[in-house]
């Protein structure tokens, strides 16, 4: 791979504008510039053997000079992949095969090639507002050169010189962010927190333990954008004081551990992670820590047992992390998205973000579009966009001609929305009212070829196999929750079965010590509320609506063994 | 130690505000339901049986863990409260095989006194069944997983107390079960000091002593208290 | 079950269960963190990654080793569902089951490889070939339905689709067998 790699040490604004300088200089001596996609979706689709095919082809044609093709970051539409694109003639190319790049290599100076080309100009980009994601995959994600030619670590050595700590959190407060792992806690709030718990040590912990099936957000902006994370982790720990700081990232996605680990390392080989972060006074050291499989820890106290090399349980709050976290001291916990949030704020100031979004949800809000739709990918709206755009302008609604029936938000601990409140705008209040929740972002689509009875089912076996087991309510209720939804999808349930199904949802939600078994019944209640009917058509009718049970039209019910009387 | 004033179920009453709510209430004549708690160790917050209502709280809290505070309004009793504490109680006996005529603990159990005491008359719930053992390796003690209810007061106890840290849970969710070192039979565990302190902390007839019959296992888990305190005083 | 008690006493903690050289990448890892309690986790993924499952005299090294009770460890190995106590196949399927592919069908993959190969998810096969194993969420929902096959991510499965792949890896190894000399 042909690639710039620097060596020297970063320590003031000027070593940081002299290298950007540099690596955009080195970048404008190629006339033409390719990037495919390297993401997860991408390099499962062998994305990886496209970019070696046209490095391989630009060499063999003796072009090396003029043309230069880097790994990229997502681009979203996922459901293209994989994706190539040249920004000098803002093209996309969808679906490229190894085949196709003698073509595309051909093309670059003159006309594109037609029959690979997306519409990159249609309402799937164009209805986005990408704040976190703005560099649309045009950025090596690996390249702390090309991160910094970008704008990158701006931000943070402009906090350290500019702005105080306090100064930080307030720039925060004013910005109007709210954590985007779920909840919408004001992050700037949390980080006062910190800031005025007093103790030797405190502990930033990125949280990256992105749990939501359905849900793959935080994965991508960890993919692409390793750097701008970690950057936006050095301006809080700035801000809080904190020294040490931890990634928590799932063991399910190698690839953003692998490149949140390069990450660190070259960060700090520049000076721009370590002792005396750009020559002044703060110090702040990274480590990644691996999730192993339980959805619980992304729940703030239950991820800090896990990191002190626990089980993940979850503990009563308070104490919370901000003043009692990390073996027993103060802990900031932001999500990926929250930190990522940051470097736009603090380089645009918060008046500029302020003005994105919501009266109460400002900014943007990444999402994972999936399920029943057409453009299934990751997307980045301004918060107080509708479901109905998000779904029908940028989704491009369902696909095979069948009917939508709801969309699901807010992972297990979210609901079901139908169509008659489609025009509801997405934020943390309207989601909440509706049942649903915001949740870290996952959306998924369903049309009527789903059974909402189903569905339930799903999440209840999901909150059943992912309890902790440390309550009772949560241990055991969610389990007969499972049962009793088994048994109405199998036609052997009853309308006092119904009954006690509701009532045990009561029991749990509001006795249940952590969020996972306060949140489990949601999928159940909501699916109650809107589709009370499919309920009753397992109970009494014994059908299906759907045909997912059994057939449509057929008995859900078990046959019974011919051999009985 | 600051001292501060709340009122628990209309009565006024004061306590230290490092004092958690249980404890107040106890002193002051007010019990409040738990399995889990057991004084000598530490709290867990597991059972869910001592939630209470805190005026401007939406959220239930946990009496155990919570903490008191100046002008604190808690109300311990409530149509509500028992009535998710009888759904809790038999969500327990569903979860395991509770056959109280046969158990060694019958007349001396926490779990039954719970159910007497939250007037359980029957179960609504569909019992589970679940297929589980018992452990009757060791020399003085036996393990009878299916009277288990996961209070984890045993391995507090164990590892707290004892030092030993023989018991732990293995598995997650419904599937968590007692263990005992790498899953090994108790009697052949390495780390176990047949102190019987797990025995005694133990609420129902999980863990008992060899040689009792049906209603003869006693337990007075009081001395953990003495225990505790001396660590306390030494240290 | 005496038996297996036994050789957990017979481990010394200063020295490796074996030879093996894949246990100096174990102690490694524990020396990285401190080899204090907290690096618990960080060293059973070595011991998975190195030997590909946690046996119980792996299980004892690293309580021996980091001085924490055998109990807790084998409540932290059993707690996540990342780690396996039982050896794994050869190759490796991965389903996933995040809401997205359920939606799409994931359900149907796992049913084609019960009936074709008799095979349920958590097992491998009585030859060692494989075992079927099912995700949470690889968060690879805009390729629904997806899986891992040895490591490689692939999306927008089929029955078919997992059927051929199995079958490339079963015809591999009796490729193999028959190749080899003996």
């Amino acid at each position: 791979m042909i690639d710039r790699k620097i060596t020297q040490q970063i320590s003031s604004a000027e070593d940081l504008a002299k290298v950007a300088a540099e690596q955009l200089e080195w970048q404008a001596q190629y006339q033409h510039r390719v990037f495919v996609c390297m993401g997860t979706a991408c390099q499962s689709v062998q994305s990886g053997a496209v970019l070696a095919a046209l490095q391989t082809e630009i060499k063999n044609k003796g072009r090396e000079n003029e043309c230069l093709v880097s790994p990229g970051g997502c681009q979203g539409n996922c459901a293209s992949a994989p994706l190539v694109s040249v920004p000098e003639q803002d093209l996309l190319y969808q679906t490229v095969q190894p085949a196709d790049v003698e073509e595309i290599v051909d093309a670059l100076a003159g006309k594109p090639v037609s029959r690979l080309l997306c519409d990159n100009k249609g309402d799937f980009f164009s209805k986005q507002n990408r704040v976190v994601t703005n560099h649309r995959g045009l950025l090596n994600p690996e390249s702390i050169e090309d991160y910094i030619a970008a704008g990158g670590f701006r931000a943070l050595l402009k906090a350290l010189a500019e702005f105080s700590p306090d100064n930080v959190v307030q720039e925060l407060q004013k910005s109007g962010l709210r954590g985007r792992g779920g909840a919408g806690y004001p992050t700037g709030l949390k980080w006062s927190t910190v800031a005025k718990a007093r103790a030797e040590q405190k502990y930033v912990i990125c949280n990256a333990d992105e749990g939501d099936p359905g849900a793959f957000m935080n994965r991508s902006v960890l993919e692409d954008y390793p750097f701008r994370v970690l950057e936006g982790m050095a301006i809080a720990a700035y801000a809080v004081g904190a020294s040490k700081g931890y990634v928590y990232v799932r063991a399910e996605y190698p690839l953003a551990v692998e490149r949140v680990t390069k990450a660190i390392r070259s960060a700090e080989k520049h000076g721009l992670l370590g002792n005396k972060i750009g020559s002044m006074s703060l110090d702040f050291h990274v480590e990644i820590r691996l999730g192993a499989g339980a959805f619980v820890c992304g729940e703030e106290t239950a991820l800090i047992s896990s990191i002190e090399g626990g089980k993940g349980l979850p503990c009563p709050r308070p104490p919370y992390p901000a003043e009692s976290g990390l073996w027993g001291m103060p802990t900031l916990i932001n999500n990926v998205e929250t930190f990522a949030n940051v470097v736009p704020i603090i380089t645009n100031g918060a008046e500029w973000y302020a003005t994105i979004g919501t009266p109460r949800s400002k900014g943007t809000k990444t999402f994972a579009l999936s399920g029943r739709i057409i453009n299934t990918g990751l997307v980045e709206v301004p918060l107080g966009t509708s479901l109905r755009q998000m779904i029908f302008d940028i989704g491009g609604g369902v696909p095979d001609g069948h009917k939508f029936k709801a969309v699901q938000t807010g992972g297990p601990a979210g609901g079901c929305i139908p169509e008659e409140h489609l025009d509801a705008t997405i934020d943390y209040e309207t989601l909440m009212e509706l049942g649903s929740f915001m949740g870290s972002g996952g959306m998924i689509v369903m049309d009527d070829s789903s059974c909402m009875v189903d569905v339930a089912k799903f999440f209840m076996q999901f909150c059943a196999a992912e309890s902790c087991g440390k309550c009772v309510p949560c241990r055991v209720g969610t389990a007969h929750m499972h049962d009793m939804l088994d048994r109405i999808t199998k036609g052997e349930g009853t309308m006092e079965e119904l009954g006690q199904l509701e009532s045990l949802c009561d029991v749990v939600k509001f006795t249940s010590l952590c969020g996972l078994g306060q949140g489990a019944p949601n999928p159940v209640l909501s699916t109650l509320r809107f589709f009370k009917s499919e309920y009753l058509a397992h109970i009494v009718e014994h059908t299906c609506p759907a045909g997912v049970c059994a057939p449509i039209g057929q008995d859900i019910r078990r046959p019974t063994c011919a051999l009985s009387p | 130690m600051r001292v501060v004033t709340l009122k628990i179920n209309d009565q006024e009453m004061s306590g230290r505000e490092d004092e958690d709510i249980l404890h107040v209430a106890r002193e002051h004549g007010i019990e409040i339901p738990t399995l889990c708690q057991l004084d000598g160790i530490s709290e867990w917050g597991g059972c869910r049986l001592c939630l209470v209502e805190i005026e401007g709280s939406a959220k239930l809290s946990a009496a155990c863990v919570t903490k008191v505070s100046e002008g604190m309004v808690v109300n311990t009793e409530s149509e509500r409260l028992s009535g998710y504490r009888k759904t809790i109680v038999e969500m327990l006996f569903t979860e395991g095989n509770h056959i109280c005529s046969v158990c060694v603990s019958n007349n001396n159990c926490e779990l039954q006194d719970m159910s007497s005491d939250l007037k359980i008359d029957h179960i609504s719930l569909p019992y589970r069944y679940p297929a589980r053992t018992v452990d009757a390796s060791h020399d003085l003690f036996i393990f009878d997983a299916n009277r288990c209810i996961l209070c984890t007061r045993c391995v507090r106890v164990c590892d707290q107390v004892e030092g030993a840290h023989t018991w732990d849970i293995a598995g997650r969710g419904i599937q968590s079960q007692l263990i005992s070192d790498l899953h090994q039979p108790w009697g052949e565990s390495d780390s176990c000091t047949s102190c019987g302190k797990c025995v005694e902390a133990c609420p129902t007839g999980a863990l008992f002593e060899k040689g009792k019959a049906a209603g003869e296992m006693v337990k007075d888990p009081k001395f953990l208290v003495y225990l505790a305190d001396m660590k306390a005083e030494k240290s | 079950m005496s038996v297996k008690t036994r050789a957990i006493r017979k481990i010394d903690a200063v020295k490796v269960p074996s030879d093996d050289k894949r246990w100096l990448i174990v102690a490694a890892a524990m020396r990285k963190h401190g080899s204090a309690q907290s690096a618990l986790i960080e060293t059973l993924h070595s011991v998975q990654s190195s030997f590909g499952y946690l046996d119980d005299i792996a299980l004892a090294f690293v309580a021996h080793s980091l001085r924490i009770p055998l109990s807790k460890v084998y409540g932290v190995a059993t707690f996540y569902s990342h780690f396996r106590l039982k050896p794994q196949g050869k190759h490796n399927c991965v389903i996933c089951m995040g809401t997205a592919c359920y939606i799409k069908g994931s359900v149907k993959l796992l049913q084609k490889v019960d009936q074709k190969y008799g095979l349920k998810v958590g097992n491998t096969t009585s030859d060692n070939q494989f075992s079927l194993l099912e995700a949470r969420c690889l968060g690879a929902c805009g390729i629904a339905p997806a899986g891992i096959f040895d490591g490689r991510v692939l999306g927008n499965l089929s029955p078919a689709l997992v059927e051929s792949q199995l079958d490339s890896w079963l015809k591999e190894s009796t490729a193999n067998e028959t190749k080899s000399p003996s």
